[in-house]
């Protein structure tokens, strides 16, 4: 094997972005359980870890720069630095997803305590979750099958966001007194229903890198292949 | 105009040795076609017996079919004729040294017997000015020699002794290779435009320019065409593995 030099930085690229991956999973995860628990110290990590997601955004931006500058990759090895740079800053953004979700913690534990929300954010995050771990999964494994396999899952969170719209805007109509805490809800949905949506495009760069195949804004087009599929079976 | 060039069942053999085997493309017509592949992998070869150079050596071999437009070279012409209308530039600028750079551009023109003065100066003059050369020789056509130019001068000056003689298809073997990059940008710039007016096949080694130059591009390995595709496909995301690994470096 020739470029063996260019072979490691593709390597260490990889490596990198995976402790970004780690960073800004563990950001989610940790924001999450904040909310569940309602404990500010773990608002605190999360601001925390903010800030090396931010320093590794620009250095794994920048090797790959590098890459592209230097040794002017091609095919397999050219959609593989395109779609780091891509994950890179859908990364950052989950990680600015996670410090929203934790202010807003940190907002409704300032408020006086209210009655349950009509809105289920621990299964909204669950699932929100799961995407973001089988897309990083997927870029792991080289796997397009489980990228395909997180485009299917947007909807339902897409689903779960219009119905807390829904239920949580009825709320703050019709008690008033609680529409701040209504509001935070509603702000951290919208929260776990954009980290849903860079999973999304995650999964799709993988599909990218691995097939070479464009698969962005065809969600509809999977769907239908999965029902035809369905009633095949 | 350019012609398109079918090539159905090539091989080609030095002695023993089988460096063509069974090739079969259609090379477009009026576009720049790449040929890629690793040293010894019949590239070179392949475009020699586009133009019948293939055969000028004692101990090599044809068998198969090479139509350019309607032209079947091996049944339908002799090779002086298929010369002239298939021009070839080599990887090192070849002008002849003692001639001017006039007579460089006219020599084709007059072993073709031309000798009309004023066609000769009017084709002289559109051919360095095709291979954009003309601004910077031209106050010194008859004074200096071909040698005297820069290497990419020089080479251009060859392009411009090919397009004299009004060829269909211009094989380039490596035209930049041996140039600094600003007269390859020039030889590159040139390659763009005279696609519309000639069919260009381009062999290079170099992966970017033929990326930059082409429309399709074919991959040779081991004497054999392994893919061949738009230029786009092929260095984007190519179909065989082998033209993948090549490209991107992991071996050639």
């Amino acid at each position: 094997m020739t470029r063996i030099r260019f072979q490691q930085s593709l390597d260490q690229l990889k490596e990198n972005l995976l402790v970004m991956a780690g960073l800004a999973e563990q950001a989610i995860q940790r924001a999450i359980e904040a909310y569940r628990v309602r404990d500010l110290s773990i608002c605190d990590l999360v601001s925390r870890s903010e800030v090396a997601i931010n320093r590794l955004e620009r250095d794994i931006d920048q090797a790959a720069l590098d890459l592209l500058a230097m040794e002017q990759p091609m095919a397999i090895d050219l959609r593989f630095i395109l779609s780091v740079i891509k994950i890179n800053a859908d990364l950052e953004r989950v990680g600015d997803a996670a410090k929203s979700i934790s202010e807003r913690v940190r907002s409704m534990e300032q408020m006086a305590a209210v009655p349950e929300l009509p809105v289920d954010i621990p299964r909204m995050a669950t699932l929100s979750a799961e995407m973001v771990r089988k897309s990083l999964q997927s870029f792991i494994d080289a796997d397009p099958e489980l990228a395909r396999a997180v485009l299917l899952m947007d909807d339902a969170v897409d689903k779960m966001n219009r119905a807390a719209y829904k239920s949580l805007t009825k709320v703050m109509e019709e008690q008033s007194h609680i529409a701040p805490q209504a509001l935070n809800a509603l702000m951290i949905c919208r929260a776990l229903e954009r980290v849903a949506d860079h999973a999304t495009n995650i999964a799709e760069d993988v599909i990218f890198w691995i097939q070479g195949a464009d698969v962005r804004h065809h969600k509809s087009v999977l769907a239908a292949q999965k029902k035809a599929a369905e009633a095949a079976s | 105009m350019g012609v398109g060039i079918e090539v159905t069942n090539l091989n080609a053999w030095y002695g023993n040795n089988h460096t063509l085997q069974d090739i079969n493309l259609n090379i477009p017509a009026n576009h720049a076609t790449a040929l890629i592949g690793p040293s010894g992998c019949g590239k070179s070869t392949f475009v020699r017996c586009l133009n019948r150079m293939h055969e000028t050596n004692p101990i090599a071999r044809v068998t198969g079919t090479v139509r350019i437009g309607d032209l079947d070279i091996y049944n339908d012409a002799k090779p002086v004729e298929i010369r002239r209308r298939v021009g070839m530039v080599f990887q090192r600028p070849n002008p002849f040294p003692t001639m001017s750079i006039y007579d460089n551009v006219a020599s084709g023109l007059k072993l073709n017997g031309y000798s009309n003065r004023r066609a000769l100066d009017e084709i002289v003059e559109r051919s360095l000015k095709d291979s954009a050369l003309w601004d910077e020789v031209k106050d010194d056509l008859k004074s200096k020699s071909g040698a005297s130019l820069s290497g990419g001068q020089q080479q251009r000056l060859c392009i411009a002794r090919a397009l004299a003689v009004d060829p269909e298809v211009l094989l380039m073997d490596e035209p930049a290779s041996a140039l600094d990059p600003v007269s390859t940008s020039k030889i590159e710039d040139l390659i763009f435009q005279l696609k519309s007016q000639y069919t260009i096949v381009i062999v290079t080694h170099n992966m970017q320019q033929a990326a930059r130059v082409a429309e399709k591009t074919g991959f040779f390995l081991n004497g054999r065409m392994v893919e061949f595709d738009s230029t786009h496909k092929i260095f984007t995301n190519p179909s065989d593995k082998r033209t993948e690994d090549y490209i991107t470096g992991r071996f050639g």
